[in-house]
């Protein structure tokens, strides 16, 4: 029986790393061909080992930008990037949360028709109603700004669902307690509701990070100023060039820089987002 | 110090539940004032509109000399410890305690004074930094207990604040705000559905049944002389014998003055004796013994009547038709299967109408 387990263990692991290899892979050869001299890449004689080019390429990604199809370094498209998706993963939660709050603790007319349209608009994304959306953000003269690029995806039924579901199971007395001790509705949500969602807001976080950084389809259409740039457009200019040789490492290398924030923010709240997931104790 | 002052106060639920049917109470200044019932008899509901938690559909609510029904509980000068304690999860004991405090704008050196002497007589002295989820249940109690006194309210209000707890730490429990209740000489209100604790906490017993008030007054005078057939078989363990005085065999026992209008008679268990003689006036009853459980200092004896007995009013806690329990000293166990005869003297009897509504005094 013993051995049967060992053995058993030995093919579970094989499996385990045949997994990590298969997602790995892409990810390591896109790190091998950002180090290599473009020239290689396009003979068609790639290594699978790093080349010497990694300082020369990255500063070039970073600061230069490639030469012909985006005339931007990936630097501040980065910087694009992280601000919308700071924009949008902050605004969300704080749209959510303080609606969520108006929804459990107060009683006013139409609250649950309020709710209910709220849960409808899950079945509305953004490119459902790409058309009417982007001509209100037009309309409103954000295109090729902040705001336009964040606004729009702020609102989330998502998120005040989760919130909703997170308060209901906040025990009233809590909130009993805190009106015998003085507390109105205000003092309420910030001395005690926040504190407590704090590891709910962290998983949200690191998702609706995640999301944002990855919007593609929303910011290919109202950003037309290369200085509005956000990485994921780039790398998608990059590769589509029409007199030139696709510059290879550098758009590989685009690829990296894109996949880090995400990691940092997923290995920064890790803790944080697993206990945001599983706690039950409140 | 404060009187708390209930006036036919009523709840009435939006659906049209009539969960508090007209309560008048009084509890005066200093008093502790135990709410005692089985549970959805509307005792929490009552405490809770007096905290101001819950609106009041008729009838006043006066605590010292003003009515509060329309003032927010924060402003209603009260404090109140809960079932599941409601400590703030995120906070310190310390800021726990202080929370309230700080929320009527006191001067933080003031604070500090009054929460340490709380943790000093609730001896929580070597806790206040740690938070709620590092403690035990009876520390958790002790730091509800804490909130509540640090604010020095007129009125002290618990919600069976002792239920959480394991059944020594709840005597222990019990004991201490009783002491801290005398000591701090507030005024009280005390929720539960335990009738010991009701009967050792209480100045004033205040016993409910289905949003009424069966019985305030003194817990060894409701013991004593129980108004109704609830209260009887309500507070008192093991419960009192009821039975209806329709068989013969106990009707001829009872001839004489107005025990004629009586429909029910009660008999405490402790007031049973083993004997073969039949007191005058006084009710002697074959059994045959069905169980009995000795605990040490007392037995209680589980027996049945020949006579099938018809069922008397239901109320909880009631005995089958047919059962008797008898209470002798420990030294004493009569074999299961046994036949017995017990008989009480007229003095120890409790007479009821045929309804239980009501005590027929002789």
């Amino acid at each position: 029986m013993v051995e049967e387990e060992g053995f058993r263990r030995y093919i579970a692991h094989i499996i385990l790393w045949i997994g990590i290899a298969i997602v790995a892979f892409p990810v390591y050869l896109a790190f091998v061909a950002s180090t290599q001299d473009n020239a290689v890449i396009a003979n068609g004689q790639m290594s699978l080992l790093p080349g010497g080019h990694f300082f020369k390429t990255y500063y070039q990604t970073i600061f230069v930008g490639t030469s012909g199809s985006t005339r931007e370094p990936v630097g501040h498209m980065m910087l694009n990037s992280l601000v919308m998706a700071l924009l949008i993963a902050v605004g969300k939660i704080a749209i959510s949360i303080i609606s969520a709050y108006a929804i459990v603790y107060f009683r006013f007319p139409f609250r649950m028709s309020i709710f209910w349209l709220i849960f409808i608009t899950l079945m509305l994304p953004v490119e459902v109603r790409i058309y009417p959306t982007y001509k209100i953000v037009a309309d409103l003269h954000m295109l090729d700004s902040y705001a336009g690029l964040s606004l729009p995806l702020i609102a989330s039924a998502t998120a005040t669902l989760l919130f909703r579901q997170f308060f209901m199971t906040v025990p009233d007395e809590l909130l009993e307690a805190s009106r015998i001790d003085g507390a109105g509705p205000f003092r309420f949500f910030w001395d005690t509701l926040l504190p407590l969602s704090r590891t709910n807001m962290a998983a949200l976080f690191v998702i609706l990070f995640i999301l944002g950084w990855n919007q593609y389809l929303w910011p290919l259409l109202i950003t037309t100023r290369d200085d509005m740039q956000t990485i994921q457009i780039g790398i998608r200019k990059m590769i589509t060039t029409t007199d030139a040789l696709t510059e290879w490492p550098i758009v590989m290398a685009t690829a990296v820089l894109a996949m880090l924030p995400p990691v940092v923010v997923v290995v920064a709240m890790q803790k944080l987002f697993v206990r945001g997931l599983v706690e039950t104790e409140k | 110090m404060a009187n708390v002052t209930l006036r036919s106060v009523r709840k009435t639920y939006p659906g049209g539940f009539e969960a508090i049917k007209g309560v008048d109470v009084d509890v005066g200044d200093g008093q502790f004032c135990v709410l005692v019932g089985p549970s959805g008899c509307g005792k929490s509901t009552l405490l809770r509109m007096v905290a101001g938690l819950e609106t009041v559909t008729g009838g006043e609510i006066d605590i010292g000399g003003r009515v509060v029904n329309g003032i927010e509980p924060a402003d209603r000068d009260i404090a109140m410890v809960f079932q599941n304690y409601a400590l703030y999860p995120h906070m310190s004991v310390y800021n726990n305690m202080a929370y309230g405090l700080r929320n009527r704008g006191m001067a933080e050196a003031e604070i500090k004074t009054r929460v340490e002497e709380a943790a000093r007589v609730l001896e929580l002295s070597a806790m206040l930094e740690r938070k709620p989820r590092q403690l035990s249940g009876g520390q958790r109690q002790r730091v509800a207990m804490g909130r509540a006194i640090v604010r020095q309210p007129k009125v002290f209000l618990f919600d069976e604040p002792l239920s959480n707890l394991d059944a020594k730490l709840r005597i222990a429990m019990r004991v201490e705000i009783r002491k801290l209740q005398r000591r701090l000489n507030t005024t009280s209100i005390y929720v539960t559905h335990d009738q010991l604790e009701a009967m050792t906490l209480a100045d004033i017993l205040v016993v409910m049944n289905g949003g009424q008030v069966e019985q305030v007054g003194n817990p060894l005078e409701i013991y004593e002389k129980p108004a109704t057939t609830f209260v009887a078989s309500f507070i008192g363990a093991p419960p009192m014998n009821l039975m209806s005085t329709r068989p013969e065999e106990i009707r001829s026992q009872l001839a004489g003055s107005n025990a004629a209008d009586a429909g029910i008679v009660g008999i405490r268990p402790e007031d049973f004796v083993i004997t073969d003689e039949t007191p005058a006036g006084g009710v002697a009853l074959p059994l045959t013994v069905e169980a009995i459980e000795r605990v040490g200092a007392e037995t209680f004896v589980y027996g049945s009547r020949e006579q099938e007995d018809q069922r008397v009013a239901a109320t909880p806690g009631e005995l089958p038709p047919g059962e008797v329990i008898v209470r002798i000293p420990g030294t004493q166990a009569p074999a299961i299967g046994a036949r017995i005869r017990v008989a009480a003297v007229r003095a120890k009897l409790h007479l009821f109408s045929g309804d239980g509504r009501k005590r027929i005094e002789t």
